[in-house]
């Protein structure tokens, strides 16, 4: 059984329609990842999927059970950590997770030696008895973890989960998902709008633009899928003529993507070594002095870019505003 | 049923040990209600004819500043909604089983013990400043049922309103609104008797009236009972309206998210 299957799924709000027809899949005990820029439907997906809100049409099955028949068995199912944190500021770590816990009809000696062992296991025992105020964005976030997973959930939902992290937090936070994946055989969807983190961590990625997943699939096959390889040139003289170097750049054979960001002109090839010669000599000729190259093997920002024809981190201000 | 009911409990104590450790919070539940009570008995204490039967007007006036603090501080309650709302904390409970209706009447429930808890202040001071609770152990249940139920009909409007509005802003421009006219409109201040006749008419669908005439028979009259249970059995059927008002909001939030 799936942990997680998403047919169809259509929101929309006032103008946005924020869900244009969602459908992905989640294999029990996999590390799921939609990963899309700001304002692409991720957080409405999981807001869907975790009973928080219901979608204008389509079904949606989480834990074999019905998100808009029987949200309560959907809830008893999930832990989700929402991409703000739902911490009582006011009452103590420990506070907040036996509240959670009976909230899940948790009661006695067992809910206390849960809450003690999550309160470990994610290294906030010492700061346990202190109000969430005073912790820091990561404790917190810790904290938000914990009472996602106080009642055992089998499917875990972490909606943007290391966002507003500094990067020491956010790497303690991968070795965290990569830990509970391994030891407690979660089934868990994460949503992230950084490339690198499902990249990092899922198994497989659905990639998310506009209220639909254009593509869904291993990191590595989608990448694999791609075929070649990324040549980035940079241009020694920043004189805003990277459009017509781009199109020197077009007119040779096998190029394709080319794309101008400042001074940096990229492009698309089936092989970067034998691509390489024939593309400096073509630019030395029209006279564009190279200041370097660089090539890469296509990563997720290239696979993104590949399906939607925009690039990501163009996609994510604009999700922004 | 039973989960809804344990779960009302656990929040009601989330809410009590929250505030708890607000010590200006406290301090403000104490003195505001006794600023009323001093200051209002004090501006109209010369005014013979106000006091409608009472042996002081102070003593006229502690039943109505019960009610009228049981009103105020209900109709703000669903301040704590916003904030819950804002730190996502709703978020957590609603993804989790977590029963609406029992996250609306642990609000009431709050709402109504502290306006409990300040009418008992209020007699202590007024038992200083002579008031005496005539009706003897009806009296007081009929003015502790009268703060609990005020606090807790206004309760309910205002986390529906909270759910619905949800900005700060807003809510406090409502509660304004609601406040001073019901206040006016009732014979929290002046006796029933002394009213010009249309705010008479407009008292008797007035909720904060119900409360103030219950808790007014039990502190100075003396009865009678029949009509006073009447007024407290409104108090509880507005409270269940509002309350059911409040839960159906949290549709309209969640349409909303």
């Amino acid at each position: 059984m799936d942990a997680i299957v998403a047919e169809d799924l259509r929101k929309r709000y006032k103008t946005v329609q924020a869900l244009d027809g969602v459908s992905f899949s989640v294999r029990e005990g996999e590390v799921f990842g939609l990963l899309g820029p700001n304002g692409a439907g991720k957080s409405t997906t999981v807001r869907v999927l975790t009973t928080l809100t219901r979608p204008d049409s389509g079904r949606a099955l989480v834990a074999g059970e019905d998100v808009v028949r029987h949200p309560n068995r959907v809830r008893r199912a999930i832990g989700y950590v929402a991409q703000d944190s739902g911490v009582d500021w006011e009452a103590t770590g420990r506070e907040n997770l036996l509240l959670q816990g009976r909230i899940h009809g948790m009661a006695g000696p067992s809910l206390h030696a849960r809450v003690a062992e999550l309160l470990e296991m994610l290294g906030i025992a010492d700061a346990a008895d202190r109000v969430a105020r005073g912790y820091s964005g990561g404790m917190k976030r810790r904290l938000d973890i914990a009472l996602g997973l106080v009642h055992r959930p089998r499917v875990l939902f972490l909606d943007e989960p290391t966002t507003g992290l500094d990067p020491e937090a956010r790497a303690a936070m991968w070795v965290e998902v990569e830990r509970l994946s391994a030891e407690e055989g979660l089934s868990i969807l994460l949503t992230t709008h950084y490339l690198e983190e499902a990249d990092r961590l899922a198994e497989r990625v659905a990639i998310v633009s506009r209220g639909r997943i254009v593509v869904e699939g291993a990191p590595e096959a989608l990448k694999a899928g791609l075929h070649g390889e990324s040549v980035t040139l940079e241009l020694a003289e920043a004189d805003h003529r990277g459009e017509e170097a781009a199109a020197v750049v077009r007119s040779i054979d096998g190029t394709s993507e080319v794309k101008v960001e400042g001074r940096h002109v990229r492009s698309r090839v089936p092989n970067g070594a034998q691509a390489i010669p024939a593309i400096l000599s073509a630019l030395d000729g029209r006279g564009f002095p190279v200041a370097s190259v660089t090539t890469a093997r296509p990563s997720l920002d290239d696979v993104y870019l590949h399906y939607t024809g925009r690039e990501f981190a163009a996609e994510d201000e604009e999700g922004k505003q | 049923m039973i989960q809804t009911v344990r779960q009302t409990g656990w929040m009601v104590v989330r809410q009590a040990r929250n505030l708890a450790r607000e010590p200006i919070w406290i301090a403000m539940m104490v003195i505001q209600p006794m600023l009323w009570l001093l200051l209002y008995g004090q501006l109209f204490s010369k005014v013979t004819p106000l006091r409608a039967g009472a042996s002081s007007y102070v003593e006229f006036l502690a039943p109505g500043i019960i009610c009228m603090n049981a009103f105020f501080s209900g109709s703000w309650s669903g301040m704590a909604m916003i904030s819950d709302l804002d730190r996502h904390v709703i978020d957590r409970f609603l993804a989790a089983p977590a029963s609406r209706l029992a996250i609306i009447l642990s609000q009431i429930v709050r709402a109504g013990v502290t306006a409990v808890l300040q009418a008992i202040i209020l007699l202590a001071i007024g038992y200083i400043l002579g008031v005496r609770v005539h009706g003897g152990v009806p009296g007081f249940l009929a003015v502790f049922a009268a703060a609990f139920l005020l606090a807790a009909v206004f309760a309910g409007f205002s986390h529906g309103i909270a759910l619905l509005l949800r900005r700060e802003a807003s809510m406090i421009a409502s509660a304004t609104f609601v406040q001073l006219p019901l206040m006016f409109l009732s014979s929290i201040l002046i006796g029933v008797a002394l009213m010009p006749g249309w705010i008479r008419e407009v008292s008797r669908f007035n909720p904060v009236n119900w409360g103030v005439q219950a808790a007014r028979n039990g502190v100075v009259f003396d009865g009678p009972w029949g009509a006073t249970a009447i007024y407290l059995l409104l108090l509880v059927a507005a409270t269940a309206a509002t309350c059911a008002f409040a839960t159906w909001s949290f549709r309209a939030y969640q349409r909303s998210i």
